[in-house]
């Protein structure tokens, strides 16, 4: 953006900026959430419901079954509790992110772009919805049941892994998000094809990596990094082998592979802001 | 009539504007299709012929749920928004004294809309699909044509659910929550996230019994060859009673909220 900001010192400046920013405007929203407070109860436990009928699905796969793809009730949970919470967590802070593609249709993004703030940090804040909560707390909830049930042999580590997968997931999701969002300032209408990676990813990521074809799982280790929000550091805590004949020494690597997902988000996103033509008018 | 082919002709044409739209939604389909295939092939492995269904059925009735979950609306959508918005801003006053009816001018709209849904968005993940799984394929050309009527009756059945929700509006103006509701209750109870016949005991007879399962359940059954003969039409009279029923009672509501209308002065 031409703050006339360049260097290091630049960087973290405008990167101050624009976190602050997106704090101003995410206050502003919640405020106006709050003005109608029993629309806002109803549509955060909404928002709990919808997320919790993909585990009562589980429930009643249950019903049938004792294991699926050799994995128990509890180990399911925990893969669920995991990813479910880092895919909230994601989806309660960028989720507006892929609402992009329809104000560069209708030209309202033009708007954002004359405001001395980084278009990123507006676009992700637009409409904060706070009721995305509701699914932080649902994976929450699945997450605690798991480890209430589970009988894990914990050390240090193991514990340790639990923040860290969902701290690093959140951030892989969030480049799935940016991203997605870059690549509608080329293809505008095609906020589904986001869907598909980023409602389709968690919804991957609930089930265990044994019931899927060997190709997927590598695919979504090395091609869209999924693989780490959970699959990789839960069979690590729950003492399996890793999917697909990776090695295990992988389950420690979560946030290095967050670390890189961002910085090529953040490379994408700077390339499709660039190539934004305006609609005109 | 001639009006009302018009308006689902046009419901057919505006959707059909959005190609890139459409690509992008088979390819999300088709990424919950293959996620969902997975996962049945796992639990028809442990459970062989588990409600009623071989493993190819089971995989039939998924892309079937990827087919028809945009034709028969099951997450919500088309009009609902629309009309919500319409309600909420008091345009519907000048929907209301256009000389057609309400009820049966959102109708067609939709039917065309599902029309183009079922090819838009019905046949790509399926051949995909088929591509990969192994799928049950009717050979009778008859059961072909009894699914499509089935799905035409599961479309009307949704709409009238769909019209009742949206009409809420009146009384609560902020349609969020309903229509919300509404994407939940249509993908559980459709069988759209598990077949209705895995559900146990007393919550299975239930959710077979409601509206819904016209949705998907019954269209998939009768693609199966489960809805035969007598069977067959038993399976219609469910979905066209529910059909009437609710149409029935959209248009009692649609009544009671144009009088609040005038009432209010529009």
């Amino acid at each position: 953006m031409g703050s006339g900001a360049t260097g290091p010192v630049g960087r973290v400046w405008q990167l101050r900026a624009g976190v602050r920013a997106y704090g101003l405007i995410v206050m502003m929203w919640i405020r106006s959430t709050m003005t109608y407070r029993a629309s806002f109860a109803m549509t955060t436990f909404g928002n709990f419901a919808a997320t919790a009928f993909d585990f009562v699905t589980i429930l009643l796969m249950f019903a049938h079954t004792e294991a699926l793809g050799g994995y128990s009730l509890p180990e399911i949970a925990l893969l669920y509790g995991l990813a479910g919470t880092a895919f909230g967590l994601t989806d309660l802070l960028l989720g507006s992110v892929d609402r992009l593609g329809r104000r560069v249709r209708d030209g309202t993004l033009d708007t954002l772009l004359v405001r001395p703030v980084p278009v990123l940090a507006q676009v992700a804040a637009d409409r904060f919805a706070l009721r995305r909560l509701g699914r932080v707390f649902q994976g929450l909830l699945v997450l605690g049941y798991a480890l209430v049930v589970l009988d894990v042999d914990w050390s240090p580590l193991k514990v340790l892994m639990l923040p860290l997968a969902v701290v690093s997931g959140a951030a892989i999701f969030a480049a799935v998000f940016v991203t997605g969002a870059a690549f509608q300032f080329v293809a505008q209408d095609a906020a589904e094809v986001q869907n598909g990676f980023t409602y389709g990813g968690s919804t991957l990521l609930q089930y265990p990596p044994t019931i899927f074809a060997k190709e997927l799982v590598r695919g979504v280790t090395f091609v869209v990094p999924l693989a780490f929000v959970n699959w990789l550091p839960a069979l690590y805590v729950l003492g399996r082998e890793a999917p697909a004949g990776l090695p295990g020494w992988l389950a420690f690597l979560p946030p290095v592979v967050a670390v890189g997902c961002v910085g090529l988000a953040g490379l994408a996103w700077r390339v499709g802001l660039r190539s934004y033509r305006s609609t005109g008018s | 009539m001639r009006l009302y082919m018009a308006v689902a002709v046009g419901g057919f044409r505006r959707y059909a504007t959005y190609r890139v739209a459409t690509a992008a939604g088979v390819f999300a389909n088709t990424v919950f299709g293959f996620i969902m295939a997975y996962t049945y092939i796992a639990l028809w492995d442990e459970r062989p012929r588990l409600g009623g269904y071989d493993q190819a059925e089971a995989l039939t009735f998924v892309w079937l749920g990827q087919a028809l979950l945009m034709t028969c609306a099951m997450m919500g959508g088309g009009f609902g928004e629309e009309l919500v918005d319409r309600i909420r801003t008091g345009d519907v006053a000048i929907d209301l004294y256009r000389p057609v009816d309400l009820q049966l001018w959102w109708l067609a709209g939709d039917l065309g809309r599902a029309a183009f849904h079922l090819i838009g968005r019905g046949i790509a993940p399926m051949v995909l699909g088929g591509l990969v799984f192994e799928l049950v394929l009717p050979a009778d050309p008859l059961t072909w044509v009894a699914f499509l009527v089935s799905v035409a009756l599961g479309v009307v059945v949704s709409f009238a659910v769909r019209y009742l929700l949206a009409l809420s509006a009146f009384w609560l103006l902020d349609g969020t929550g309903v229509l919300q509701i509404s994407m939940l209750t249509g993908l559980f109870f459709s069988g759209m996230l598990l077949p209705l016949t895995l559900f146990p005991g007393a919550l299975g007879e239930v959710a077979r019994a409601l509206p819904w399962s016209s949705l998907l359940q019954i269209p998939a059954d009768v693609f199966l060859g489960k809805h035969t003969g007598w069977g067959l039409i038993r399976a219609y009279a469910f979905q066209a009673g529910w059909a009437v029923l609710l149409l029935g009672a959209g248009r009692a509501l649609q009544t009671v909220a144009t009088r609040r209308v005038v009432v209010q002065g529009g």
